[in-house]
């Protein structure tokens, strides 16, 4: 049962994208839950929040897949995330199980317990990292779930001030989706291209050496469009920056 | 100017005809930059914004939540002041109503302000099939009917087009054929145009904003005077309206014109805020002889079950102007009367699902719709909602069903999960060069314009395993 020591027990929530194609992620996340004193586990059985079966309209598959996290995590102090929009798919859970009054309650027990990763660092534990250095200008793209669905957007900027070093440069639209959207970018995607060529533009006028985020999802596209259109603008999460890991950005090859 | 050319078939092929489209692009770039910008400003300097968006919502709700009650009462009111209330199912009815009140009228020449209500129920259409002249005087409006085509945007109709390709427009129809440069001239020249058809026209065509249910008015809100040139010289006025307008008192109206104002131009009021109360009274100088009203259901009740909240919606355009999706395609690609987030939600209602399931899919459900919506719309939801509904009717293609079914029957079991990752990275990394994919078989939608990362060697959950870290798994005893 639930654990009442001082030193919250966290279930690390990777996410499927981040397992798959930049474990550097999950690993900042380790380290910086760590430093902000909460005892980490990282459940083996976890695959995916569910979000592209419920985004495409599927509740059968996303039910299926949110009770395997909600079995995953719920004994749990908290889940934590890497990803604003993973975090906001757990926090919709209890809507997938209105004719289950039993599993609407866990969802929802779950849901409160539910964290973006900056945020949580910021509002829950009061971190800041400390001893952080990096000589570099940047610029940040809130991601929407975060920005919209949870209201983050002073914790990300609150964590980078604290890094040494670093210049942080105003981005003209940045609460303006990138055109990820999921499932979105591959079904529509001309027009999502359309959007994500007006952001990286806006991203490249900055002349920001670095673009941080807080959604792998939404990293990625932007840092396609910037790749494939020449830009040497390196892309990495902010959790990267702040743990320290930041060493090989998104597509550069690491060992 | 060409000729306006028949819709292609689909979303998809107008999504990108749009695109292609680089006059479109600009004319959505100047409309909507502009709309954003003033609609910030409004919003900033008015600190109660915020909660006057609230009690517009519940206005509204309270509107709706009473609606026979309110909607009786403002057909008693209204008929006690003299107006006639004629009610319509369907888009069929409303236009079959105001045809046999033209044709009563013995109306040869109709003049009609801007309603998206009229848009929705193909009203143009139908009084071309009467034979009746149909003379548009919104100054947007009147700039499509020139171009023959239909709005692309609910508050600025005419937002594809450039005041460049207006002054070209307004040359070759207007009788002065002059090539104007100045919006000022060119305003000039079109209600010099406009003037003759004010007077000479037997009916007048309105919409309504609010219909007030303590009085029995109808309320309007405009900004180029067209709307009272429209609804009082000529003997009879017909007002078109969906029932969702009722509001409960005008003190109701007013509070919600604060917030819509505000949120569709940026300004704190219109430049007219018309209440309309029944025909010309004994002693009145002026005003219509007969005022009709038509209220029209048109899916409205079938909607107060399925989405109640899209009823709030007060047709302030702020939810396109703030959309990435209709700044980048514009309106005419969502192929229905109300295009951008509201039109998704509202054209499966009118049009059908299973023709229109591209307009929920279509949008990255970023959520700023919602958060500038003066009544608090949940758009992204009702979207997600029409989503779900169309993948239970099984209107979803066959090979995304399947693709689905196949991935969570993987993700629903670790064990496999992992297996399959085992194997899918270091494969899927051979298509990659130097940490970057150019070509995904299985998504080329995103490597054609966009590379993709080559992913890791091994998953962060197998690198944990193998001890790389040492951290707990956590699992239940």
């Amino acid at each position: 049962m639930q654990d009442k020591s001082r030193t919250p027990r966290v279930g690390l929530f990777a996410t499927c994208l981040v397992d798959a194609l930049r474990p550097n992620i999950g690993f900042s996340a380790l380290e910086l839950l760590r430093a902000a004193g909460c005892d980490v586990a990282i459940p083996k059985a976890q695959t995916c929040c569910g979000q592209p079966a419920y985004n495409s309209g599927d509740d059968a598959n996303a039910r299926k897949l949110a009770r395997q996290v909600i079995e995953i995590f719920e004994d749990f102090d908290y889940l934590v995330a890497p990803s604003g929009s993973c975090a906001l798919m757990i926090r919709s859970y209890p809507e997938l199980f209105s004719h289950d009054s039993a599993l609407a309650d866990r969802a929802r027990k779950l849901a409160a317990r539910t964290y973006e990763l900056l945020s949580f660092l910021v509002d829950v534990r009061g971190f800041r990292p400390v001893g952080v250095s990096c000589k570099a200008s940047a610029t940040y793209h809130d991601t929407c779930s975060g920005l919209r669905g949870l209201g983050v957007k002073a914790a990300p900027r609150e964590l980078l001030a604290a890094i040494d070093g670093l210049e942080m440069r105003p981005l003209e639209g940045e609460e303006t989706c990138c055109g990820f959207g999921g499932t979105f970018c591959m079904k529509y995607s001309e027009i999502s291209d359309a959007i994500v060529a007006e952001k990286t533009a806006n991203i490249q006028a900055t002349g920001a050496d670095l673009l941080l985020g807080g959604d792998l999802g939404c990293l990625i596209n932007m840092a396609g469009k910037l790749r494939r259109s020449g830009s040497a603008t390196r892309v990495f999460h902010a959790a990267e920056l702040l743990a320290g890991r930041a060493i090989h950005a998104i597509g550069e090859e690491t060992p | 100017m060409n000729a306006p050319s028949p819709p292609p078939e689909d979303f998809r092929a107008r999504a990108k005809r749009a695109l292609g489209d680089r006059n479109l692009k600009i004319a959505l770039d100047r409309t909507t930059g502009n709309a954003r910008t003033k609609r910030a400003a409004a919003v900033a300097a008015w600190p109660a914004f915020d909660r006057a968006r609230e009690a517009a919502a519940a206005i509204k709700d309270h509107a709706l939540q009473n609606f026979p009650y309110y909607l009786e009462r403002f057909e008693r009111n209204a008929l006690a002041s003299g107006a006639k209330v004629h009610w319509a199912r369907d888009a069929k009815e409303a236009c079959a109503a105001v045809i046999a009140i033209c044709r009563e009228a013995q109306a040869k020449t109709v003049t009609r302000s801007k309603s998206m209500l009229g848009e929705e129920i193909g009203l143009p259409h139908a009084l071309a099939e009467a034979g009746l002249r149909r003379v548009e005087t919104d100054l947007a409006e009147h700039i499509i009917q020139l171009a023959g085509e239909t709005p692309s945007h609910i508050i600025w109709p005419a937002a594809h087009r450039t005041r460049e390709d207006v002054a070209k427009l307004f040359a070759k129809h207007h009788r002065d054929h002059l090539l104007l440069t100045e919006i000022e001239a060119m305003v000039a020249s079109a209600r010099q145009e406009l003037r003759d058809d004010f007077f000479a026209a037997e009916v007048g065509i309105s919409g309504a904003n609010f219909l007030v249910a303590e009085t029995g008015a109808i309320c309007t809100i405009t900004n180029e005077g067209n709307a009272e040139l429209t609804t009082t010289p000529p003997r009879v006025h017909i007002v078109t309206a969906g029932i969702e307008k009722i509001v409960a008192t005008t003190e109701h109206a007013l509070q919600l014109t604060r917030v819509l104002v505000r949120s569709a131009t940026g300004a704190d009021l219109t430049q007219y805020t018309t209440f309309h109360c029944g025909p010309k009274r004994e002693g009145d100088r002026d005003g219509p002889e007969e005022f009709h009203i038509v209220l029209v259901d048109h899916g409205r009740t079938q909607m107060l079950e399925e989405m109640p909240e899209m009823l709030r919606c007060v047709r302030c355009g702020a939810c396109l102007n703030h959309c990435v999706v209709y700044t980048k395609i514009g309106g005419h690609a969502y192929g229905g009367a109300y295009p951008g987030p509201m039109g998704a939600a509202l054209t499966p209602v009118f049009d059908g699902l299973m023709e229109t399931r591209d307009l929920p899919h279509a949008c990255t459900m970023n959520g700023l719709c919602k958060q500038v919506c003066p009544v608090d719309i949940p758009l992204p939801t009702l979207l997600r909602d029409w989503r779900a509904k169309s993948f239970r009717r099984g209107f979803e293609p066959r090979a995304l069903k399947l693709a689905l079914a196949l991935w969570a029957f993987v993700a629903s079991k670790p064990a496999l999960y992992r297996a399959a990752l085992a194997v899918a990275l270091p494969l899927m990394r051979r298509l990659g060069n130097n940490g970057w994919i150019a070509k995904l078989p299985f998504a080329p939608g995103w490597t054609n314009t966009r590379d993709f990362p080559s992913p890791a060697k091994r998953s962060f959950l197998a690198q944990v395993r193998s001890g790389e870290k040492k951290v707990g798994s956590g699992e239940k005893k």
